[in-house]
């Protein structure tokens, strides 16, 4: 079935969209969140088990500390109240990935409550209000053999691999967004965005959105401009990518003006979101919903965190994205749309610790956003993917800036580096890239250009001083590029026009 | 090797086996065997066990006898054979929890209950009968088989733990480990004459006991003296960084103070008769051979200096409603995990049928009709839109009874009522009264919701068959139940012998 799609422009003529978004992320805690298993990406399916986070008869959960800090660290980045009392819940539904019957998450005892995030899209900022932010364990990965749809539904037999059952999963909720009009998809995409600069600047996760360590369901929902009530919103699943988010929240916004156009209603229910079309598909409906039966999780105590030990965890927060982005436009003597630039080229990182390498910020970013960026989208690929490192990047600049190479030679210089041929200098040493001096060689070259062009040459003699750039040409070819054209062209200068 | 017979080793105490083992007058492997030929003899009637492995038994023996011959150091319980309910989670050894939804299931690990005792170098005789899961008062709910009372076996041992209850008392195992959740261990006890104690919640460690209900389980001895109690007690006690409720605190000194209050001295101590449990205006239900053999042991109680009094617990009178939507709550949680998906039973997985269906069946095979109810109610007091009228009101009513044992500790050492309001019944007499089978753990109850420690312990017989006194004290101070446990025991031994022992040597 395809759904019928109203264009995005035509959709906020008559109606106002409000989006929320649920983010989980999986921490990088050493072991899992209630027993000692390690939560290593990629082994072997089930070798990272114990009777625990199998659902042994009999196993109880143990609580990991460093997944608590964690969760605090992230509630203290997004300006949330730190509870002082704590409880976790069990969610009991059965599923072959949750192998207790339950989850074990958190339900209306939250860790860290009232938060707030600062995100900006085309220069203007959007606040986004966190609702809470939770502490959970994840799920077991279950894998359906057989069938059209990759779905339980339909295939022949299923596996599960509960390697990733328990690991630590914190949730962070959004309350509703409402205001963001036309800007709805792109401000979505820029608080999972900034969501995940912060996580990283944290250090409490990889946020490898490929391996699923972050994911975020999307709520949208229209209401007619003007109306005082939301609409009926719907919540799209396990969005995996940032580009999805956006995408997610667009398809969704185009499918339900043309449902609420047609004088229908829009379905409470979730969602799944097609990385290959950017459509969404129906799932469940939330008016068969399980009813989780929520009830404090009698095998764990609650966690009660003192003041003194959150004080000393703000104290030693580290430096967040915005206030750092805020200080480095200031160092680097950028305008907001230059940084802007850089940031959402993704190579804020890269240009910082180039500078911090000895390039010029100048340097720095004109080689990552112009042929490094060349570089990597030729290749499809990452900015930070690609094999080369911001101490070679300013290596580099220094040659240009030392006049050891010129603007081409440094991109022959960077096809060896990228060729795994070593640094900038190896490679110019190797490949014979430095510029010419006045040698022997080089003077050579000049006076063979001019008995080669002698046409050319008594036009210059004659007065007719731009010709000149054709006997520059003719050296520069001869040297294969390794002159400096400003010394050749001073050099045939003396001989032709005398000084 | 020793003049000591086969019958005296099955009717002795523990703590008295566990001495001759030191002194060398005993082996292991002697007593292990002593046991084993009784249960064989005698279990086939009694239904005590549902696990036996004699050949496991017996080498489990010949190691510490081979130990305490190459002179190693032993713990002091060393070569003493023991019985396990079959809720406690053994490394290798079946472990059904009374549920043919567990049936053939050889867990990878061992509780903490059972590390314990392996490292005590105690000797796993068997694993015993339950009511499955621990939900039942008379271990008629076991999947598997009925078991027996010594005393009359026509009648019940008591329940959950009753196939423990019924080896200690027949004979079949010095002493046993059972768990109790509202009654589990006091009641068999009780019925069967046998002292049993449950700890102060968080006292022993859960890791590894089939939950039923999280927030009451707990684990404790079923044994034939005081003496023994406090010291099966004292090795399975302490913190166990596996559970993160257990309390880490010193484990009170247990074998000690029943051996002071065998003393008989109780000048001093306040006791507290509770009201509320088979008291003047409650005893509808108690069956007056019942209240008369507890009137006799507060009145020895008295005689050996103690400061009788009445106290009033007016919230004991809702323990009963809460427990049954407390525990039946957890419990609906607990046993989700039964679901035919990873170990167990697994009910038409025949490629027909979708994966909720394979689960429906499973468990609607796996379960008995008992279990089955309590998940029903559990589930139902859970849900939304119940939530607070039910388990909500019902936590509020554990918070009031909480609050009549702390007002009771201002005035009295410690309570006392009947373990159980009755004798054992006939076996049959309740199984569809579900109403008649709850009422059993009238007075068990407000010790279980309030997380404090309760014994039972003997105080004669009604028509033939044993009554029990609860003595329960305030968190942490297990050592007052063994006390006063231990002065009564000590008092009717004195008396009129030990009607436990005297009985099962009687009867072999
Ligand atoms: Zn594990």
């Amino acid at each position: 079935m395809t759904d019928t799609l109203v264009d995005l422009d035509e959709v906020l003529t008559r109606y106002e969209p409000v989006i929320g978004l649920e983010t989980h992320v999986e921490l990088g805690t050493a072991s899992k969140m209630f027993c000692g298993c390690s939560t290593t990406f990629g082994a072997e399916p089930n070798t990272q088990t114990c009777p625990v986070c199998l659902g042994l008869p009999g196993s109880l959960p143990v609580v990991n500390a460093a997944a608590i800090e964690s969760t605090i660290r992230i509630g203290l980045a997004l300006g949330c109240r730190i509870a002082s009392w704590s409880r976790f819940a069990r969610k009991n539904y059965f599923y072959p990935d949750i192998p207790k019957g339950f989850q074990t998450s958190q339900y209306d005892e939250p860790l860290c409550t009232a938060g707030h995030l600062d995100v900006e899209v085309d220069g203007e900022t959007y606040r986004v209000e966190i609702e809470r932010v939770h502490i959970e364990e994840d799920t077991g990965k279950n894998l359906h053999v057989g069938g059209a749809t990759g779905r339980i539904h339909g295939a022949d037999h299923s596996l599960v691999d509960y390697n990733r059952a328990g690991i630590p999963l914190v949730e962070i909720v959004t309350r509703p967004i409402p205001g963001t009009g036309a800007k709805a998809p792109e401000v979505a995409k820029a608080y999972v965005t900034e969501l995940r600069e912060i996580l990283l600047a944290l250090g409490v996760s990889e946020v490898r959105m490929e391996q699923g360590n972050l994911r975020s369901d999307v709520n949208t929902s229209l209401a007619p401009i003007g109306s005082l009530e939301w609409g009926t919103r719907t919540e799209t699943k396990n969005v995996n990518s940032l580009r999805s988010v956006e995408r997610a929240v667009r398809y969704e916004m185009r499918r339900q003006a043309a449902v609420l156009d047609a004088g229908e209603r829009v379905v409470q229910e979730t969602r799944h979101f097609h990385e290959d079309t950017g459509s969404t598909s129906e799932g469940r409906s939330k008016e068969e919903a399980t009813d989780y039966r929520y009830f404090p999780e009698p095998d764990l105590v609650p966690i009660a965190p003192d003041e003194e030990w959150i004080e000393k965890l703000r104290a030693a927060l580290p430096e967040l994205p915005a206030a750092r982005r805020a200080r480095l436009q200031e160092e680097w003597g950028l305008s907001a749309t230059e940084m802007a630039w850089i940031v959402n080229a993704g190579a804020l990182g890269l240009v910082s610790e180039t500078v911090a390498a000895g390039a010029t910020p100048a340097d720095a970013r004109k080689w990552w956003l112009g042929e490094l960026a060349r570089r990597a989208n030729d290749s499809g690929v990452e900015l930070a993917e690609l094999p080369v490192t911001p101490r070679q990047v300013a290596e580099l600049a220094g040659l240009v800036q030392a006049g050891t190479v010129n603007d081409q030679l440094a991109r022959q210089a960077l096809d060896g580096v990228l060729a795994g041929e070593g640094d900038p200098a190896a490679v110019v040493e190797s490949r014979g890239l430095a510029v010419m001096g006045e040698s022997d060689e080089l003077v050579a070259a000049v006076d063979a250009a001019i008995e080669g062009n002698p046409d050319v040459a008594e036009k210059v003699r004659g007065g007719k001083v731009q010709a000149i750039g054709a006997l520059v040409g003719a050296v520069m070819k001869t040297t294969r590029g390794k002159a400096d054209a400003a010394t050749v062209k001073r050099m045939l200068e003396e001989r032709l026009i005398g000084s | 090797m020793s003049d000591v017979t086969a019958t005296d080793i099955t009717t002795t105490s523990a703590a008295a086996l566990a001495e001759a083992l030191r002194a060398g007058e005993l082996s292991s492997v002697e007593v292990t065997r002593a046991y084993l030929d009784r249960i064989q003899a005698e279990d086939p009637t009694i239904g005590a066990y549902l696990h036996v492995d004699a050949e496991a038994a017996l080498r489990a023996a010949e190691q510490v006898d081979t130990a305490r011959t190459k002179g190693e150091e032993l713990g002091p319980l060393a070569g003493v054979p023991l019985a396990l309910k079959d809720v406690v989670v053994t490394e290798g050894v079946p472990t059904t929890s009374g549920s043919k939804i567990l049936e053939g299931w050889r867990p990878p690990y061992d509780a903490t209950v059972a590390a314990r005792l392996k490292v005590a170098g105690t000797v796993l005789l068997g694993k015993t009968n339950m009511d499955e899961f621990a939900m039942g008062s008379s271990t008629e709910n076991s999947a598997y088989r009925v078991t027996r009372n010594p005393w009359d076996t026509d009648r019940i041992p008591g329940g959950s733990s009753g196939g423990s209850s019924a080896a200690v008392a027949a004979g079949l195992a010095p002493w046993a480990i059972g768990t109790d959740t509202g009654g589990s261990i006091r009641q068999p006890a009780a019925v069967t004459g046998l002292v049993g104690h449950k700890p102060t919640y968080g006292s022993v460690s859960r890791s590894g006991l089939i939950a039923f209900s999280s927030s009451l389980d707990q684990a404790g001895p079923m044994t034939r003296t005081v003496l023994d109690a406090a010291l099966l007690h004292e090795a399975v006690a302490g913190h166990d960084p596996l559970d993160s409720t257990s309390i880490d605190a010193p484990v009170p000194v247990l074998a000690e103070a029943a051996r002071r209050g065998a003393g008989g001295d109780l000048s001093g101590l306040r006791v507290g008769v509770v009201t509320e449990l088979g008291g003047e205006g409650h005893t509808d239900g108690y069956e007056p051979g019942v209240l008369a053999r507890v009137a006799e042991a507060v009145a020895l109680l008295e005689g050996m200096g103690a400061e009788v009094r009445q106290v009033s617990c007016p919230a004991f009178d809702l323990a009963l409603p809460a427990y049954y939507l407390i525990a039946p709550s957890e419990a609906s949680s607990n046993l989700a995990r039964f679901d035919g998906v990873r170990y167990g039973l697994r009910v038409g997985d025949d490629g027909s049928r979708d994966l909720d269906e394979v689960m429906a069946l499973t468990r609607e095979q796996g379960f008995g009709p008992e279990v089955k109810r309590r998940i029903i109610l559990g589930t139902y007091a859970l849900s939304s839109g119940y939530y607070d009228a039910y388990y909500g009101q019902a936590q509020k009513v554990r918070t009031l009874i909480t609050r009549d044992f702390t007002r009771a500790w201002d005035d009295v050492d410690v309570l006392v009522s009947p373990t159980s309001p009755t004798v054992a019944w006939p076996i049959g007499a309740r199984v569809d009264d579900p109403i008649a089978m709850y009422a059993a753990d009238l007075c068990t109850l407000p010790a279980s919701l309030a997380g404090i420690p309760a014994i039972s312990v003997p105080c004669g017989l009604s028509e033939g068959l044993p009554v029990g006194l609860q003595v329960m004290a305030p968190a942490l101070a297990d050592d007052r139940c063994y006390r006063v446990a231990a002065a009564l025991e000590a008092a009717q031994d004195a008396a009129r012998g030990h009607a436990l022992l005297d009985a099962i040597g009687g009867r072999a």
